[in-house]
């Protein structure tokens, strides 16, 4: 199953470019208002024609401007799941769920039961959608968009709206969907990093209406050239662990390639593969092995380039074992310390640097 | 004190008139109001100017210029009787139109309103989940607006109901024919000894106002009560 893309648009205050792959899982589109992540969505469901576009899925052509070609959205068949949820005001929520069942003859099987399970709607099927919190309308919407059996699910910041809390009530059921037994290819459209992180197969960051970056998650989350794009707060590489086993005092122990580390707050069962997010500058560098030293977890790494960046900082590309990491430095440390690609080297990172909603999968 | 023949027959004919000019006023007005409220093109204030002419222009001036129109000597008039068989000066059809015409300002902006109210994303919600542009329109924009197309018939009937100066100038005053309830009321003002009458029809006048009132209020609670959902 792939999609893919290239459109351009002028707008009045900027210009697009944009051109991409999607395969399998969940691509992630990144930018920050304006990079043009919405119109991308639009296009492609066929809310929106740019000046010249090509879709086509699996080469099936749904738009083609060149050839005059446009698929109306009601025959594109791609689930949609919008920031502001979207329901139907004069239907309650089964009647919202099997709005779209009548029309969909083809396409891959949903079963309406697993739905309402995946997302946990059985207590809200005679509910009207006013009387729902956000959180609920979100699951709502995303089941309405399952039940009429897309070939494809599109997400436009569906999580954007909701506070933390309820971002944290939505993601599992988004992990569900990746991992579940539906398969669906989503293309996800963000501007939050934790949730790329913790969801994303595939990257691609738009910037000023370009494609700046993509590729898989984890080749794109550790490149140092991608820190400026993240934001320098937000840049770090995501990497996957082993849970061991989890002590009595909290910390659960999970095996990297290059060593251990423990954490705090992990539920997955031990066996079970987690996803880190290791923020770049929450990784502090050493030449020596530190001894006594309030952090636990430090991996010996092999520094593989440095990047500059405009300010005092730059960020470094680390290998561990076959993991790579992101630190952030000054630019004097490196000088200091002498850094350069192929130095052995130590990365302190802080336990309580991998936050809990970080640690997904 | 009761209604004699006559106030009857204009009671009869006024319920006639106003349910023929709403009943082919609706999906009319419905159409404009949808070309109003979400179509851009050329010559668009020039439909909105010409729809709401009836509200400010003197009823006897909308009267005349449907009589100019209209007329059996008149081109449009001319064609339409040897077309269909159709007459409507100084015809029960005529006063039809005459309400129709009347009417539209108010249902159109009542259904406008409506329409306009609609989030268009909405609609593009459904159009993503598979239904086709009729269906959209009918599982969610017309459920939606349903309480404004109420409100706008509700306003064209009522309208029919008291239309006085374009009825009177276009199809004249016949008995049985184009008297309606005011224009019945008016003749019995002007017989000595009529204002009986009069009263008797202005009685009637109120009892069918606050029935439709009524009528309107009862059926805008139970759309409304099915839009917001169970």
């Amino acid at each position: 199953m792939t999609l893919s893309l290239a459109l351009t648009h002028r707008f009045a205050s900027a210009t697009l470019d944009i051109a991409f792959e999607a395969g399998t899982g969940i691509t992630a589109l990144f930018g920050r208002s304006g990079a043009g992540k919405t119109t991308v969505i639009q296009t492609v469901a066929g809310l929106f024609q740019p000046d010249t576009a090509r879709v086509s899925l699996n080469g099936d052509m749904l738009l083609d401007t060149q050839a005059r070609l446009s698929v109306p959205a009601h025959k594109r068949r791609f689930g949609t799941v919008f920031q502001d949820a979207r329901l139907f005001p004069h239907l309650d929520v089964a009647q919202n769920l099997d709005f779209g069942a009548r029309y969909a003859s083809k396409g891959p099987a949903v079963k309406r039961s697993e739905v309402i399970d995946l997302l946990g709607l059985a207590s809200l099927l005679t509910r009207a959608p006013r009387t729902l919190s956000g959180g609920e309308r979100q699951r709502v919407a995303l089941g309405r968009a399952l039940l009429s059996r897309p070939r494809m699910l599109l997400m436009d910041e569906p999580l954007a709206s909701l506070d933390d809390p309820r971002k944290l009530e939505i993601l599992p059921y988004l992990e569900g969907l990746r991992d579940g037994p539906l398969r669906l290819p989503i293309l996800y459209v963000s501007h939050a990093v934790d949730e790329i992180a913790r969801l994303a197969d595939t990257l691609v960051l738009l910037q000023g209406g370009r494609v700046a970056a993509q590729g898989p998650l984890f080749d794109v989350m550790s490149d140092p050239a991608a820190v400026p794009l993240l934001g320098v707060r937000e840049a770090g590489a995501v990497i996957e662990a082993q849970v061991v086993e989890h002590a009595g005092d909290g910390l659960s122990t999970l095996r990297l390639s290059a060593g251990t580390l423990e954490l705090p707050g992990v539920r997955a069962a031990p066996g079970a593969r987690v996803r880190l997010r290791v923020l770049a500058q929450d990784v502090i560098l050493s030449m020596t092995r530190p001894e006594r030293l309030s952090s636990v977890n430090v991996l010996p790494v092999v520094i593989e380039a440095i990047h500059p960046g405009d300010g005092p900082g730059a960020a470094i590309a680390l290998r561990a074992g076959s993991d790579r990491l992101l630190a952030r430095v000054t630019a004097r440390a490196v000088a200091e310390m002498s850094l350069r690609p192929g130095t052995h080297c130590f990365a302190i990172l802080k336990a309580t640097t991998v936050a809990p909603g970080s640690i997904g999968r | 004190m009761t209604p004699d023949a006559a106030a009857w027959e204009a009671l009869r004919l006024s319920l006639w008139v106003a349910t023929f000019a709403t009943a082919f006023a609706i999906p009319l007005a419905l159409w404009v109001a949808w070309v109003l409220a979400r179509r851009e093109f050329a010559g668009k204030a020039l439909l909105n100017a010409a729809v709401h002419l009836p509200l400010v222009l003197p009823p006897i001036v909308t009267g005349y210029l449907l009589l100019v129109v209209f007329s059996p000597t008149a081109p449009v008039g001319r064609a339409l009787e040897a077309a269909i068989g159709l007459t409507l000066a100084f015809r029960w059809t005529g006063a039809v139109l005459a309400a129709v015409v009347m009417g539209f300002p108010l249902m159109v902006r009542a259904m406008r309103l409506a329409i306009e109210a609609v989030d268009p994303r909405i609609e593009e919600a459904a159009a993503t989940l598979g239904a086709p542009r009729v269906a959209v329109f009918t599982r969610v924009t017309l459920p939606l607006i349903a309480p404004g197309i109420l409100a706008g018939a509700v306003l064209g009937f009522a309208k029919a109901m008291g239309e006085f100066g374009a009825t009177i100038t276009f199809v004249a005053n016949i008995p049985g024919q184009t008297q309606t309830l005011p224009l019945a009321i008016w003749t019995a003002l002007q017989i000595p000894g009529g204002e009986k009458q009069a009263a008797i029809m202005a009685g009637l006048s109120c009892v069918v106002a606050l029935g439709a009132i009524l009528l309107s209020e009862w059926l805008a609670r139970r759309v409304a009560a099915r839009i917001s959902g169970p």
